[in-house]
């Protein structure tokens, strides 16, 4: 033990950091200027959006770094916010397409090029497509859900145009091509890389990209950064206005709300609730709440087991939830209210809307009663670890305003890796949870949600043959018909309730001054193709 | 020396294979389906069963034990699924950084904590002593996350003194060239000053945060040993003889109160190499700790498996170190093996 030479050494730490001057190179602050930082939660686990366990920050890395074949348009959203557009698909790599009912012709972009240098052809397109309808899991399904299932479906007329035939009229395949997951790889390259074991080269290209987008990846540190460039050759847009994004992970909540009240950092998504509504009061920053289209956060009861089975308890709970008291003391008012509706009835084709039910204590119990349960009865309430900021705090007060109306519910806290299996077994009698789907059509909420499919997302494990009659039929109709059976269909989730809708989140996101251009988008991430840093 | 060291060696081969099958056996036994976890949101069951297959989480526990020894003879520690990366990698990255940090905070731990015991020891029942008492014992009640989250709030948010809590470097400063995986050390290595400054500062508060934690069990132990060195009859002996008390207390009654101190050391290294999760979480440091909870939180074997199993070695190796350090610092020990 060399006592001397340990307190040598801190000495000279010590006067280092007391003595030492900053030293800032010029480069340093014109690199401030041109660099977005933003700072989130979560990292990207991998580069390839077509690989097995992507999460939603590789979403992220793969939107702004690969190119689709159409996109998109813009809209202002009530609050005079960017809001994509779903009805308006634009050009990206195709510049202009011919939709029969048979099959849909692209014309590719000339002169786009992939970021080696290598011109965008038919044949790449190809095999992108081939790719993400044969790799199975997620993609594959993604793709299914716009009838696009086979790789005899894509056909490279020549190189600069390529066609889709399709299986059957859906009107879900066009805005499909437009989703995060049929992105445009470099084949060649790709190709380069693929062994006979793995033939879609999925083990390199998740840490690497073989893409032809708007940014490239200049540093990728797993877990902690992810450095994004412009790509300068870019083709398929306007030129983005920021040269470079960091995407830095902040593990602590707390921190990431004192980088940006100090101005440390350019924008963050991931803050709770009571940080946005306290951060939108303050003038320094903005904050842009947009309400996360096709989503809700709900109360799931279990028809399967009694006492759920029985329509009069359903709607006893749903008369007996603390509405007002959750938007007030666990979102701060950073929701959209699925309460308090004039009647049961659907008020259009959108959704989610709002419900009849409200807080209602004497006609909950008189519900209870009448279905034979005028004493209540004992039950448990679960729900997803992962999303305890929320959900724990909801669940506290939901169990309160139940025990007024007999229902005594133990709060059951389900670690997050262990929620999908329990949801598998559809056993749980009562869940509080969330559903959001990309495509923001009703039906697609609800073939995933109330179908007697019985999907992952059927948490109530509800069956109605009339119901699925209508969401069937809904999805393959359009104009008045298509009309009627929506509020068919929405109507019945009211009456039945084996859901209760609460409320709808919002997607929100602090910025500074400086920093315009935001866009929602349906996948939630951020895309930093049209930020702009003054 | 040499047979005290390869004696020690073998008494830790069995420790490590008991980790490993430990390891194996805990992180299969937990509830939690890492297949539907990372099969994603719209998975049917048809997908969740194609990730398990690819995962080989449909095989036997011992088919997938005979694999997981074979990768583990070939240096192969598997894949973490969050990040995506070999295991191997991940932890040679994240073990400097924490390394780092933990090193530092020992520093300025022991550079505080010694002299704090020593002179409480020798001024016994002064007001250094009752400092000694109060700075022990605020530092081992006060959490270390708590301590960080403070520091944070006062010199960064209030005050601006510190930089932001981003991790180990500025966020617009490039990471030095990689030699050892410490940043201190490989920007002075490489003479790039302005990345020595900008990792030095990002230290400071982490690394005071724990030293705080750290210089209570120091303190407290050298303070206790240095008392009962200084009470034995040689120490007497040594002052009826008329040496200083500058060569009695340090020559004669600090080097042998320097062994309990030691293994306090080396425990406290350990400890705070594991359990430094929470600092690492306020302050956005890539360590050990970080990567280890947040592969828990996902059902994510492979890491967890390589975290207990890095521990363990690193557990050995210090033990081995200290025990050498023994023997340089007292000559009975080197005659006894």
């Amino acid at each position: 033990m060399k006592r001397r030479s340990f307190i040598k050494t801190t000495a000279v730490a010590g006067a280092a950091a007391t003595t030492a001057p900053a030293i800032w190179s010029a480069a340093k602050a014109q690199a401030r200027n041109e660099t977005l930082l933003l700072i989130t939660e979560s990292p990207p686990n991998s580069m390839d959006i077509q690989g097995v366990g992507t999460n939603r920050p590789s979403y992220e890395v793969s939107w702004n770094t690969y190119d689709r074949l159409i996109t998109y348009g813009v809209k202002k959203d009530a609050n005079g916010n960017d809001h994509y557009d779903y009805r308006k698909l634009e050009p990206e790599l195709a510049t202009d397409w011919n939709v029969t009912p048979t099959s849909a012709t692209f014309k590719l972009r000339k002169g786009a090029k992939f970021h080696d240098g290598t011109p965008i052809t038919a044949k790449d397109v190809k095999w992108s497509f081939d790719r993400a309808v044969s790799v199975g899991g997620f993609p594959t399904f993604q793709m299914k859900a716009g009838s696009l299932e086979k790789p005899e479906q894509f056909v490279a007329v020549d190189d600069n145009t390529f066609r889709i035939d399709f299986l059957r009229v859906d009107k879900l395949t066009m805005p499909d091509i437009g989703v995060p997951v049929p992105v445009i790889m470099n084949s060649g390259l790709c190709k380069k890389h693929a062994t006979e074991k793995d033939p879609w080269a999925l083990e390199w290209l998740k840490n690497n990209l073989a893409a032809g987008g708007a940014y490239k990846i200049e540093r990728w540190q797993p877990g902690q950064e992810v450095v994004f460039m412009r790509n300068d050759d870019w083709k398929n847009g306007p030129l983005p206005k920021i040269k470079r994004v960091i995407r830095r992970i902040i593990p602590s909540a707390g921190n990431r709300r004192a980088l940006l009240e100090r101005g440390d950092a350019d924008i963050s998504f991931d803050l709770p609730p009571k940080d946005f509504a306290e951060l939108a009061k303050s003038p320094k920053l903005t904050v842009i709440g947009t309400a996360i289209e096709n989503a809700m956060i709900y109360l799931g009861m279990n028809v399967n087991q009694k006492p759920f089975d029985n329509v009069k308890v359903r709607q006893a709970v749903a008369w007996a939830l603390p509405y007002q008291q959750i938007m007030d003391s666990v979102m701060f008012g950073r929701a959209l209210p699925l309460f308090g509706g004039a009647d049961n009835l659907s008020k259009g084709t959108y959704w989610p809307q709002k419900d009849g039910y409200r807080t209602d204590i004497p006609k909950a119990k008189a519900l209870m009663a009448a279905a034979g349960y005028p004493d209540g009865f004992e039950t448990t309430l679960s729900f997803d670890l992962g999303m305890a900021s929320t959900n724990e705090p909801l669940t506290i007060l939901v169990q309160e305003s139940l025990k007024q109306i007999g229902i005594k519910a133990t709060i059951n806290k389900i670690p997050g890796a262990n929620w999908r299996g329990e949801l598998l077994k559809k056993s749980l009698p009562m869940i509080a949870n969330a559903f959001g789907g990309w495509l923001n059509y009703p039906e697609y909420f609800f073939f995933w949600c109330y179908h007697g499919q019985n999907a992952v997302f059927n948490t109530m494990g509800y069956k109605n043959p009339k119901m699925d009659a209508l969401i069937d039929k809904a999805r393959f109709t359009t104009g008045a018909e298509y009309d009627a059976l929506v509020k068919g269909f929405i109507d019945i989730a009211f009456e039945e309730v084996p859901r209760v809708p609460i409320f709808q989140p919002l997607l929100d996101v602090a910025m500074q001054k400086n920093i315009t251009g935001y866009r929602y988008w349906f996948h939630r991430q951020l895309d930093y193709r049209q930020l702009v840093k003054s | 020396m040499l047979n005290l060291l390869l004696s020690r060696l073998a008494t830790a081969i069995p420790s490590i294979v008991g980790v490993v099958v430990v390891t194996f056996m805990l992180t299969r036994l937990l509830p939690g389906d890492p297949a539907a976890y990372f099969a994603g949101l719209a998975a049917s069951p048809q997908a969740i069963a194609e990730i398990r297959h690819n995962l080989g989480l449909d095989k036997s526990l011992p088919e997938q034990f005979v694999a997981y020894v074979g990768d583990l003879l070939h240096g192969n520690l598997g894949n973490s699924l969050s990040t995506g990366q070999p295991v191997v990698a991940e932890i040679a990255t994240r073990l400097p950084a924490s390394a780092e940090l933990t090193l530092f905070a020992l520093i300025v731990a022991v550079a505080i904590a010694i002299p704090l015991g020593v002179l409480a020891a020798v001024k016994q029942g002064t007001w250094i002593d009752h400092l000694c008492r109060v700075v022990t014992t605020a530092g081992v009640s006060l959490p270390v996350f708590f301590t960080g989250l403070l520091f944070a709030y006062v010199f960064y948010y209030l005050l601006q003194w510190a930089p932001a809590p981003t991790g180990r470097i500025d966020v617009f400063l490039s990471p030095p060239t990689h030699i050892t995986g410490f940043y201190l050390i490989d920007s002075a290595l490489t003479g790039n000053l302005e990345a020595f400054w900008g990792a030095l500062r990002q230290l400071a508060l982490p690394a005071i945060s724990m030293a705080i934690f750290s210089l209570a069990p120091l303190a407290r132990m050298t303070r206790g040993s240095m008392l009962a060195v200084l009470g034995s009859d040689f120490i007497r002996t040594a002052r009826a003889s008329g040496l200083s008390p500058r060569t009695v207390i340090f020559t004669y009654a600090f080097r042998n109160a320097v062994l309990p101190v030691i293994t306090t050391l080396g425990m406290v290294f350990s400890f705070l190499l594991g359990a430094n999760v929470l600092v690492e979480t306020v302050f956005a440091w890539p360590g050990i700790g970080l990567y280890a909870v947040n592969a828990l939180i996902t059902s994510d074997y492979a890491p967890v498996q390589g975290f207990v199993l890095t521990m363990a070695i690193l557990y050995v190796a210090l033990n081995l170190t200290i025990d050498f350090v023994y023997g340089l610092v007292d000559p009975r020990v080197r005659l006894d093996s």
